[in-house]
Parts: C-alpha cells; sequence; structure tokens
C-alpha cells in the first residue's frame, strides 16, 4: 500500500458538469500534501470527496475509487461516521460552535462516547496544549467560542478535531480569514501536527503551499496536472501549465 | 422655503407621526385601561380582588374575586402549551433541517393557512367535533372543558410557534452543520447539540409569543370552555378564562358601576401577563453567552 489515501480513476460530476477528471494520487502518510490551482479547478472539491463531504451537496455523482487506508469508501455501506472520525476537516472560515470553548472540544467525545466524564477536563488541556492555546484559554474555558480572535476560532477548529483521534486532517484554505501574521503561526501548527498527523491542505496560496508542504499537487480544471514532490513542482516542474501558474503567468 | 424644501419637510412630519403612533396608542390605550380599572381598587381591596376565590359581580354585595378566572386561563394556556410547544417545535425542526424542498413548500403554506383560520371559525369547529368527542370518549357530563380548549388553542399557538422556531432555525448558519458532520456526527446530533442550541433565544422567543398569543384569545375559549365560573380542579371541567368574562360581562354592565371597573381591572391583569411574556420572549432574544 502506497498511502493513507489513494484516489483511482476518481471521476465527479455536479450534474452535467465535471468538477474532476480522472484523478489518480496517492498521499503519504505523516506527511503535508498540498492543492494548488485557480479558483474553479476542483481541489477543495477533491478534498471533500476524501470525507465525504460532497454527499451534502445534490445532484453529485462520482465514480472511480478513494481508498483510505485501502478501503474504498465510496460504495454505500461506508460508515461515515467511522469515516469522519479517522479523516477531521478543517474549513476555510473558522466555524467553532456557537458553544463555549470546552463544549466546542468535548463535542466529538460526546458524541462518539469515546470519553468518560472525568476525562473531559484532561481532553481539554491537551487538544488545547496541541494547538498552543492552551496558556492564553485555561481561564476562559466558559466563554463562548465565538468571541475569539479568528486566528484562535480556527485554532480552536484542529483542537476540536484531536480528540475524536483522527489519522488525516483536510484542510481547505484554513488561513483564507487570516492575517500574514496568524498564517505564519497556523503553518508552524502544521509542521507540529505532521509528527502525528496526515495533513492535505488546499490553499490559493503558492507560497503557503512551499513552505509548509512535502507533496504537492497542481490542479488545473478538474484535472490533476502534475502531483510531485513539493520542491520539485517549484523549481522543476514538468508540466509547462504548471511552470506557467508557478511563475504567476495566470491563476 | 422653496416649495420643494416644504415638501420635504412635510414628508418627513408624516413619516414621522405614523412612526411613533403605534407608541401613542399604547400610551393611550394605558391611561385609559389604568383609569376605568384603578377605581375599583376605591372600593375593592386589590388582595380580595387577585386571591378571591369568588366572582360575582351581580350579587348584593358583589363579589370580584379573579383567581378562578386566573387559573382557568392558567390551566387553558398550560394544557395548550404542553400540547403546541412539543408538536410545534418539532414540526419546525422538520421542516428547517428534514423536508425535502417540495415538502417544505407544502408544509410551510399549511402553517400560513391555519394561521389565517378565524378564531371564531375554529371555536365553532371544536362545538360542534370537538366537544361532543370529548365528552362521548372522556365519559363526561360535558365537553366543554378547558382541555377541550387547550386542543383547540394549541391549534391557534401552532403557526406562531412553528413559523417563529422555524426561521430561527433556518438562520443558524450552514457552517455549524457542516463542522458537525465533518466530525462524524449523525444528521440527529448535529441538529439537537448544535443548531437546537445555536436558535434556542428564537425558539423561546417563539414559545413565548405562541403561549401569549393563547392567553389573550377569546372568541374560541369562550365557545369552547364551557364558562362556568369556580375554582378549576381539573382540566376535565369547565372553566372561565380571563378574556372570556371581560367579552362576556362587558355587554351588561352599567357604564361607571363597580362592575364595569372591575372588567377594566381584568384587562389590567391580561396587561401584566402578556406584558411580561412578551419581555421573557425580548430577553431570549437577545440574551447571549458570555
Amino acid at each position: 500500500m502506497k498511502g493513507i489515501i489513494e484516489t483511482q480513476d476518481l471521476n465527479l460530476f455536479y450534474g452535467e458538469f465535471q468538477a474532476l477528471k480522472n484523478i489518480n494520487l496517492a498521499v503519504r502518510r505523516k506527511t503535508i500534501t498540498a492543492f494548488i490551482g485557480p479558483s474553479g479547478c476542483g481541489k477543495s472539491t477533491l478534498l471533500r470527496s476524501f470525507n465525504r463531504m460532497n454527499d451534502l451537496i445534490e445532484g453529485v455523482r462520482m465514480t472511480g475509487r478513494v481508498l483510505i487506508d485501502g478501503n474504498d469508501i465510496q460504495n454505500s455501506h461506508t460508515d461515515l461516521v467511522t469515516l469522519r472520525k479517522k479523516v477531521g476537516m478543517v474549513f476555510q472560515r473558522p466555524n467553532p460552535f456557537p458553544l463555549s470553548i470546552a463544549e466546542n472540544i468535548l463535542f466529538g467525545p460526546q458524541i462518539h462516547r469515546t470519553a468518560k466524564k472525568d476525562e473531559y477536563e484532561q481532553i481539554v488541556e491537551e487538544s488545547l496544549k496541541s494547538v498552543l492555546l492552551w496558556d492564553t484559554l485555561k481561564d476562559k474555558l466558559d466563554r463562548n467560542a465565538l468571541n475569539l480572535s479568528l486566528e484562535q476560532q480556527q485554532r480552536l477548529c484542529i483542537a476540536r478535531l484531536l480528540p475524536v483521534k483522527p489519522e488525516v486532517l483536510l484542510m481547505d484554505e484554513p488561513c483564507s480569514a487570516l492575517d500574514p501574521v496568524a498564517t505564519e503561526r497556523i503553518e508552524d501548527l502544521m509542521r507540529v501536527l505532521k509528527e502525528n498527523y496526515t495533513i492535505v491542505i488546499v490553499t490559493h496560496n503558492m507560497q503557503q503551499a512551499a513552505r509548509v508542504s512535502d507533496d504537492t499537487g497542481f490542479m488545473l480544471l478538474g484535472e490533476l496536472i502534475e502531483f510531485h514532490r513539493t520542491e520539485m513542482i517549484f523549481t522543476n516542474p514538468v508540466d509547462q501549465r504548471t511552470s506557467d501558474y508557478i511563475t504567476g503567468r495566470f491563476g | 422655503m422653496s416649495l420643494k424644501n416644504f415638501k420635504e419637510a412635510l414628508i418627513e412630519k408624516i413619516i414621522f407621526l405614523s412612526g411613533i403612533a403605534s407608541i401613542i396608542l399604547v400610551i393611550l390605550i394605558f391611561i385609559f385601561l389604568a383609569k376605568e380599572g384603578l377605581s375599583l381598587f376605591k372600593s375593592v381591596h386589590l388582595g380580595d380582588f387577585l386571591l378571591g376565590r369568588r366572582w360575582h359581580p351581580i350579587s348584593e354585595p358583589p363579589q370580584f374575586g379573579v383567581l378562578p378566572l386566573i387559573l382557568g386561563s392558567l390551566f387553558v394556556t398550560l394544557g395548550a402549551a404542553v400540547i403546541s410547544v412539543p408538536m410545534g417545535i418539532a414540526s419546525a425542526i422538520y421542516i428547517a433541517e428534514v423536508a425535502p424542498p417540495r415538502m417544505k413548500e407544502i408544509l410551510k403554506s399549511g402553517i400560513e393557512l391555519l394561521a389565517a383560520i378565524p378564531s371564531v371559525v375554529l371555536g365553532f369547529i371544536g362545538m360542534t367535533t370537538l366537544v361532543p368527542f370529548v365528552k362521548h370518549h372522556l365519559n363526561l357530563p360535558t365537553g366543554l372543558t378547558a382541555f377541550s380548549g387547550s386542543v383547540m388553542l394549541a391549534f391557534m399557538a401552532m403557526p406562531t410557534i412553528v413559523s417563529i422556531a422555524e426561521d430561527a432555525l433556518t438562520a443558524v448558519p450552514q457552517k455549524y452543520k457542516e463542522a458537525a458532520l465533518a466530525l462524524g456526527a449523525t444528521r440527529w446530533q448535529a441538529i439537537h447539540r448544535v443548531i437546537l442550541r445555536a436558535a434556542s433565544s428564537g425558539i423561546v422567543a417563539a414559545v413565548m409569543l405562541g403561549i401569549g398569543r393563547v392567553v389573550g384569545e377569546t372568541m374560541a375559549v369562550m365557545m369552547i370552555t364551557g364558562n362556568a365560573v369556580r375554582m378549576p380542579t381539573s382540566l376535565f371541567q369547565p372553566v372561565r378564562t380571563l378574556t372570556a368574562t371581560i367579552a362576556a360581562e362587558m355587554g351588561e354592565t352599567v357604564r361607571g358601576s363597580a362592575h364595569y371597573h372591575a372588567l377594566f381591572a381584568i384587562g389590567i391583569v391580561l396587561f401584566v401577563i402578556t406584558f411580561v411574556i412578551n419581555l421573557i420572549a425580548d430577553w431570549a432574544v437577545h440574551r447571549k453567552l458570555k
């Protein structure tokens, strides 16, 4: 088995429109993989097919296979709860629940009944420590999460995933709502999390892909044009279109 | 001053007057109610009025105890709330979160139609169908009971509760639901742990406004609750509500008599009750987690 996520001839249609065309790739375990490309190239759609969030959209049809740990998640008896526990997702706009900080973190353990009440305190502490929020928030755990800064909200959204014990973290433009300083700090966090998790990030920002990722895929009009080690994509791309995009000739 | 400026100023004045008209009306109504109602307490003690167990306005000497009427309203209202609140919230959840788009449209127009039925028509239907049904199946001497009133009023509270609660649920941003589902929540877990809590203030407001509607309702309760003035002990006996008392007796009082003032005093009691209910609804809408 090559990767924790693999796709085989993956095609996806929104009604008549084909958003993904014959995608074949393998994501290596405990690395950061970035997908770049202009708006509408299908990179978010690809990301959302790894935890079947596209199911929420009406009129979506898929062919081909998506394998997580070798299991085809496309077939109808895939348990979505198990899949989404294993493959967590961080969204473009931070979306903490309008509940307290502690309740946000305990949401996963509570719905999955994976922890006892006397473990809650420890879970909150560990999760917040992993995203480096514990020191600032330890006295404000019962505050509404919506009052945090956007960066803190996004960190909280990452922290909320951890007690569910995912293996993969999908991040859909996680820094697009943040300022450059906050972006840099989230990128540092991703490098730390890479020790324990496989991270797949979709980004508009080529520099971000170059800075944090190990592998990069360049997408254009639903096709995966090129998928290689990041330094190769940015220094010696094989395809002319990749080269044109990363040098800023379009996009 | 040019004609154009004059027109501008005139229009501004007209809009201003229309804007404050409702406030002025409320103040005038309140002053009138207070003036007519409070003069009762020159001859009747406030405690005897609120806690008195006998409402005999035309006996000699008359007795103006409104406790049975307050309890009558309370019984009918609580009964209606017990029926309409769970049903209304469940129905709002179904419309906002579960129903397919076509079903949603059908249900929403159904609810609007229900709201459009005049209360006298509902009372009439209740009188001819529900009342005999209750009498027969519960084996009671009469079907004109607080219970029948509660059932009928539940139908009147439902549209308010459903439509306001549904608005509150629909206003919850989709991103919360997405986040919950992405964490592996089932649809029901996402609804009751996140969406319902995010919409809770709107739902409380919906319930309060629904109850407010029930408390103030007159015609239907007058037709089906039996109107017997006595201390209610069970839902399955006739009761008289505050509203029905005013409507039934106002026509036969002598203007300026104690009875006349007592009916206005009942109006003040109703005013206070609905004011408190609206206050709670307002507080619920504006309350925020720190």
